[in-house]
């Protein structure tokens, strides 16, 4: 029954890992995107003008 | 005891497993969006002398906007009307495809902010932009 106590925190705190990762928006992850469907669409060239980008994490 | 550790090991495997799936990039490339793409790309064609012209310029809000009709010769305002109206459907298309795709329907308006941002940030100079309200050219 010890162990349950253990284990079950553990638990609690991966889970609520998971959540708390995913529901903040990935903005440096969104720039990045928006700029290659942005080349695309006005069809630039690649290396043009690159997102000043700092990755957060 | 042995019990015990296996079963953390699975969590904390499961933990960083999951971590890494969520700080993936976002998910773009969907056919949806595809679609979406290629549309705005042939109606780009049309669209950038009238950028160049300043007569439709970009908004803060990711959209874009009939800056200055009396740029267009009166014979090709309509279809400049219905070539914005067009664009900005498909934009809000994309917005909302690119949330969608990710499974996080309420992003929409932190993506459109960010394209916002990127479209006026690569506009090429002499394109009207929207800032802070007014219109600039870039």
């Amino acid at each position: 029954m010890k162990k349950f106590w253990i284990a079950l925190p553990l638990a609690a705190l991966a889970l609520s890992a998971c959540v708390t990762i995913n529901i903040y928006f990935p903005a440096a992850a969104a720039e990045k995107a928006a700029d290659k469907i942005i080349e695309e669409v006005w069809q630039m060239q690649q290396s043009d003008k690159p997102a000043t980008v700092k990755e957060t994490k | 005891m042995k019990k015990l550790l296996r079963y953390t090991t699975a969590m904390l495997t499961l933990t960083v497993s999951l971590n890494v799936m969520a700080a993936a990039d976002l998910e773009v490339n969907t056919p949806g969006v595809n679609a979406i793409k290629s549309s705005m790309q042939a109606r780009h064609a049309q669209l950038s002398a009238y950028y160049a012209s300043g007569a439709v310029g970009l908004t803060a809000d990711g959209m874009i906007a009939l800056r200055d009709a009396s740029a267009v010769p009166m014979a090709a305002r309509q279809s400049v009307n219905a070539l914005v109206a067009a664009e900005n459907q498909d934009r809000g298309a994309l917005y909302a495809e690119i949330a969608n795709a990710n499974a996080h329907p309420e992003w929409q308006a932190e993506i459109r902010s960010t394209f916002g941002q990127r479209w006026i940030q690569r506009a090429q100079p002499g394109w009207w932009v929207q800032s802070n309200g007014g219109w600039m050219q870039k």
